[in-house]
């Protein structure tokens, strides 16, 4: 069967197709059931292959399906890995796919544009199977820019609004400035390891020094690509921006599976990293500081979206930790349980926002709960899971983090702790703001109020029990049961620090979090529900840190006069002065010189075409005869 | 035979453009145009790739000088050939909704401008060569001059100036390097490579050659001729110049400097090489500020052949092939550009970007095309510019990571300018005019969606073009090489 998985990707490529040449001659409600149809005809093959290699196999196949590019000893065939990595990412994000497939037809059912956006959700899918199934790193780079460009047309997909527009450049823009440290990152794999083939890579480094120059400079190059796709600190900026998308495509795109990409790929190459502790250490860093500092900036949102964005940046975050410090599976661990909670707030959002006829500020919400009640429920869960309560899923991911990285550092394990307490404040925050309390918007919003049809909350309902459920298969030690991931992922490790935290380190932690939480969702039910303290109506009411983080540091404004002005100045002032200015008026000058002091020139230049032809023919002649003399 | 048909068919067609009946012409000239393809498919099928020099024609010329019309195609030629012959039928299939004044001698010109690239690309004799240069650009000069904007007259003469300057230092190289080559002398291209020279003759030619060389392609500085040529020419000079004359240098470096003067190029191709990566930088921003989306694509296509004209000088396969696959993606592409901005033009009367918007709706076939095209030019994987570009800055990167780097700054700010264009034509509130953006004609959607259908499948397979440019490759770089 292992055979077959070509078929993976083919069928959400035949839904793009389909969908998109048939466009509008296909009945309206025919597009998003085919879209549909084919992301879940991936999960299926996906699920029977996701068996074959969790029954039998540690040998990771290669499916190789034709011969791409190859120019003398380089060979880049277009060919698929099957292991225990890919197969995992393979059921995320065609499970998760298919969920938020489904979704949108409801979502989206007032739109004009059905095939469009349909089109382009099976495109991505399509991409980003690529990226976890290609064998090599050239296959993962055709995924890694093909979501790019999806993200591109899928924020924005209201064309007509040029600040999505903006949005949807800036993502592609940011995105491809990592993509330029990637593809050098990969270069150097090539002109150090002499191929593109994670196998003859991997097998090659094994037997590398540690810290060595070349594939220190290789991590960091990835991790530059990695910090571009999974919007660490500085190339984060275009996420939240990316909101301006239908929140389906959040859910998907921006949430559960294309910023996963990066954590993808530095699991994919955990071999390399191994090598070279000094970059793992800044990957480490960066992460820490974008989990940190968006956890900050989520305290004094608004918009519902962008709490939910910066809460994915610092998610994100903190997955680049666990990866910095060596824990690969349980990065990866997060990156699924992540898939399921975060999918789901943000579906959640999507199913409050279409009760709200479009209304995204928090602000104007409230008491949404009793006419709300499955996505009340279903979104209740999404919280605590995120927050860390067990036995939600996000608390064994998490903890699990935690624990690690106490071994690494504790200074590092501090500032980790802080930010999950930002983050059950300001997930509780949202909870609170969202559903509790009075209804603060308008009477036209308040008449329209409805619970969203059984498209939009089957899968709230679906990935409510995954992010129940979906944690345990990463138990603690403590409990002393499997650690289902960690043994199914063993093969496609290299060295993985297989120390853990003392028992009475995990039982600290658990009950510490434990108490924190509650503390927390006590404080918080306090001031949002009981006291009814609203976020202020304008940001300029607010003061010194509260101000800066309402505005996110400044960060937008920072690069705009750092970067853009003076490269548009810049080029504006070469174009004119110095291009069109000098090097021009230095030809036609030398030109002019010429021309007066030359008679021939002057005939030349009369604009007579019998001249040119003529001289030139003259020319020729004058040279044959020369030659003859000489 | 096939060399001498594929010469022949442009020539006495664009002979017989002249005695037609204006509204023929169009037809007579897509249809000729159509065999030549027919004939270079044909070409292909009968083309083998262990073999050097095929369907060579060899006759004398002015045998006491040494000049024989020889002609013959590699696996660099075909291509070339292809390319020219692959691009014709398109180009004059843009012009079908264009009246233009004097038909007859438009086409005329346009196909002897075939004659002249497929001479230039075939020739195998270094005088034979150079009269191919010069003749193509004659036609091309005409078109311009004829039938191009407002300041045709000016902007024209400073091309031709310009270019012929350049090709004089070239042909000055040429008869040194004839005067060098032993017993009665001959311009024969076996016996070019083979001459000796001293390293300081491999200077003074490295330099003629270069200069004329450079300007066609152009390499930064000498571009400034390139942007005011290509905003004023009709489309289809443009799309002549950009598609397939630029190639003429990038052909030139590969087949007459190359394999001649190995030791120049090893003590200045350096200095080439950051010419060429610093063009990359430096045209994409000034694109980056443009407002006239024609000259905006101007200065896009400057910084992508600059980046081929850096794998050439990076002197290793990687960076050749590259360079092949690219100069065929770019030609491809670029005429996609210029003919999307053609159509705008025809039905906007205008094609300033800050007067456009709004287009997305107005036809979704035209905004999905010009996407596809962006996208090749982007170098987006499974489009043909990715796989041009791939392996250029790999081959650049085995020269020198740091000109990978710069040159690879591409990646990004093509990306910059490129969305610029796109958002500002296409998306947004429709324009107050927009309305008057109508479809796409049948002859339009031919082109685009031929255009579109190449940037694909080259992308995701481009096999057969690597495959045949291969052997070729490998003999110049043998030539480089034995030097070292």
């Amino acid at each position: 069967m292992v055979q077959f998985a070509w078929l993976i990707p083919m069928f959400p490529l035949l839904g793009f197709l389909l969908i998109g040449l048939l466009n509008k001659r296909l009945p309206v409600s025919l597009s998003g059931g085919i879209a549909t149809l084919m992301v879940f005809l991936s999960f299926v093959v996906s699920a029977v292959i996701f068996r074959e290699v969790a029954q039998d196999g540690s040998v990771p196949e290669r499916v190789v399906l034709f011969d791409w590019i190859s120019v003398g000893d380089l060979s880049i065939p277009f060919s698929f890995l099957i292991d225990r990595l890919s197969v995992i990412m393979l059921m995320v994000v065609t499970g998760v796919g298919s969920l938020i497939h489904l979704y949108s037809i409801g979502y989206m059912h007032h739109e004009q544009d059905h095939p469009r956006y349909f089109s382009y959700l099976n495109l991505f899918v399509f991409f980003m199977l690529l990226l976890v199934l290609g064998s090599n790193y050239i296959v993962m780079f055709v995924g890694w820019e093909g979501v790019g460009l999806c993200s591109y047309l899928l924020i924005g997909f209201w064309f007509k609004n040029i600040d999505y527009c903006n949005a949807a450049k800036k993502a592609f823009i940011m995105n491809r400035i990592g993509d330029l440290g990637l593809l050098l990152g990969v270069l150097l794999i090539y002109n150090t390891f002499g191929s593109f083939g994670f196998r003859e890579v991997f097998e090659a480094a094994r037997n590398f020094p540690e810290n060595s120059e070349a594939v220190t400079a290789i991590c960091l190059l990835l991790f530059v690509g990695a910090m571009g796709k999974s919007a660490q600190i500085p190339l984060y900026t275009w996420l939240p921006d990316a909101m301006a998308g239908p929140t389906p495509v959040s859910a998907l795109i921006h949430a559960a599976t294309m910023v996963t990409a990066g954590i993808y790929m530095v699991v994919r190459s955990n071999v390399l990293y191994v090598l070279s502790p000094g970059a793992s250490e800044i990957v480490a860093l960066v992460g820490l500081a974008t989990a940190f500092f968006a956890a900050t900036i989520g305290l004094k949102q608004n918009d519902i979206k962008k709490v939910l964005a910066y809460s994915t940046v610092s998610q994100l975050g903190y997955m680049f930790v666990a990866l910095g410090v060596g824990a690969y599976q349980t990065a990866l661990f997060h990156v699924i349980t992540h898939a399921f909670f975060k999918a789901l707030l943000f579906l959640g959002a999507g199913s409050v926002i279409h009760a709200m006829s479009g209304e995204q500020d928090l602000r104007r919400m409230g008491g949404l709960k009793k006419v709300l009640p499955i996505t009340h429920a279903t979104f209740l869960i999404g919280t605590l899971a995120i927050a860390g309560l067990p036995p939600f899923a996000g608390f064994f991911s998490k903890d699990e983090i935690l624990a690690k990285v106490w071994e690494h550092s504790p200074i590092m394990f501090f500032v980790l702790a802080v930010t999950s307490v930002l983050t059950a404040v300001y997930m509780l925050r949202l909870y609170w703001l969202t559903f509790y309390g009075e209804f603060r918007g308008t009477q036209h919003q308040k008449q329209h109020l409805h619970e969203s049809p059984a498209t939009m909350t089957i899968p709230l309902v679906v990935l409510a029990v995954l992010s129940t459920i979906g944690g345990f298969i990463g138990m603690p030690e403590v409990f002393h049961t499997p650690h289902y991931l960690n043994e199914f992922l063993a093969p496609v490790m290299w060295k993985v620090n297989h120390h853990s935290a003392s028992e009475t380190f995990e039982f600290l932690l658990m009950g510490i979090s434990l108490a924190l939480l509650l503390i927390i969702m006590f404080a918080t039910y306090n001031t949002y529900v009981i006291k009814n303290v609203m976020p202020e109506e304008n940001d300029k009411d607010l003061q010194g840190f509260a101000k800066l983080v309402a505005n996110k540091y400044y960060v937008d404004e920072i690069y705009e006069a750092l970067i853009t002005k003076p490269l548009n100045g810049i080029s504006s002032f070469v174009y004119k002065f110095i291009d069109q200015g000098f090097i021009d008026k230095l030809v036609n000058g030398t030109g002019t010189s010429l021309n007066g002091l030359s008679g021939v020139l002057r005939f030349v230049q009369t604009g007579n075409i019998g001249g040119y032809i003529f001289s030139m023919v003259i020319g020729i002649i004058v040279i044959l005869v020369l030659t003859m003399i000489l | 035979m096939i060399t001498l048909l594929i010469l022949l068919v442009p020539l006495v067609a664009s002979l017989a453009c002249l005695m037609l009946d204006q509204a023929k012409v169009k037809v007579f000239a897509l249809g000729t145009s159509l065999v030549s393809l027919g004939i270079t498919v044909y070409a292909f099928t009968l083309f083998n790739n262990d073999i050097a020099d095929q369907f060579l024609v060899n006759y004398w010329w002015i045998q006491n000088l040494g000049i024989s019309f020889k002609a013959g195609m590699d696996g660099i030629s075909i291509l070339l050939v292809a390319l020219t012959n692959l691009l014709l039928p398109l180009i004059i299939l843009t012009s079908f909704r264009h009246e233009y004044k004097n038909a007859n001698t438009f086409y005329a010109l346009i196909l002897f401008m075939q004659f002249a690239l497929v001479g230039v690309f075939t020739a195998l004799d270094g005088f034979l060569f150079y009269v191919f240069w010069e003749l193509a650009l004659i036609p091309i000069y005409l078109i311009c001059l004829m039938w191009g904007g407002n300041d045709r007259a000016k902007i024209t003469l400073k091309f031709f100036i310009y270019t012929l300057t350049g090709s004089l230092f070239m042909l000055a190289g040429l008869i040194y390097l004839y005067l060098q080559t032993p017993g009665s002398h001959s311009f024969d291209i076996d016996v070019l490579y083979n001459v000796t020279l001293s390293p300081v003759a491999q200077t003074w030619l490295f330099w003629s050659f270069f200069l004329a060389f450079a300007i066609k392609i152009p390499i930064f500085p000498l571009h400034t001729w390139q942007p005011d040529t290509y905003t004023d020419a009709p489309s289809q000079g443009t799309m002549l110049l950009s598609g397939i004359m630029l190639k003429m240098g990038i052909y030139g470096l590969i087949r007459w400097m190359l394999p001649i003067i190995p030791q120049g190029l090893a003590e200045w191709g350096n200095t080439a090489m950051i010419l060429s990566v610093t063009g990359v930088v430096y045209a994409s921003c000034m694109a980056l500020v443009q407002n006239d989306f024609k000259r905006l694509i101007a200065y896009s296509s400057i910084a992508h052949v600059g980046l081929i004209a850096a794998g050439v000088f990076a002197l290793n396969l990687q960076g050749l092939q590259g360079a092949m696959v690219q100069m065929i993606a770019h030609g491809v592409n670029v005429v996609g550009m210029f003919f999307i901005i053609d159509i705008i033009q025809r039905r906007m009367k205008t094609r300033k970007l800050d007067e456009l918007g709004g287009f997305a709706n107005n036809s979704p076939i035209f905004t999905i095309l010009f996407m596809v095209i962006l996208l090749g030019s982007i170098a987006l994987p499974l489009t043909n510019g990715f796989v041009g570009e791939f392996l250029l800055l790999n081959g650049v990167y085995q020269y020198s990571a740091w000109m990978a780097l710069v040159g690879g700054l591409t990646v990004i700010l093509g990306a910059v300018y490129m969305l610029r264009a796109y958002q500002k034509v296409m998306l947004g509130e429709p324009h107050e005019r927009s309305a008057e953006f109508t479809g796409l004609h049948q002859t339009e959607k031919i082109v685009l969606v031929a255009i579109a259908t190449v940037i694909i499948v080259t992308g995701i397979y481009p096999k057969p073009i690597i495959y045949v440019a291969g052997p070729a490759i490998e003999d110049i770089l043998a030539h480089v090489k034995d030097i070292y």
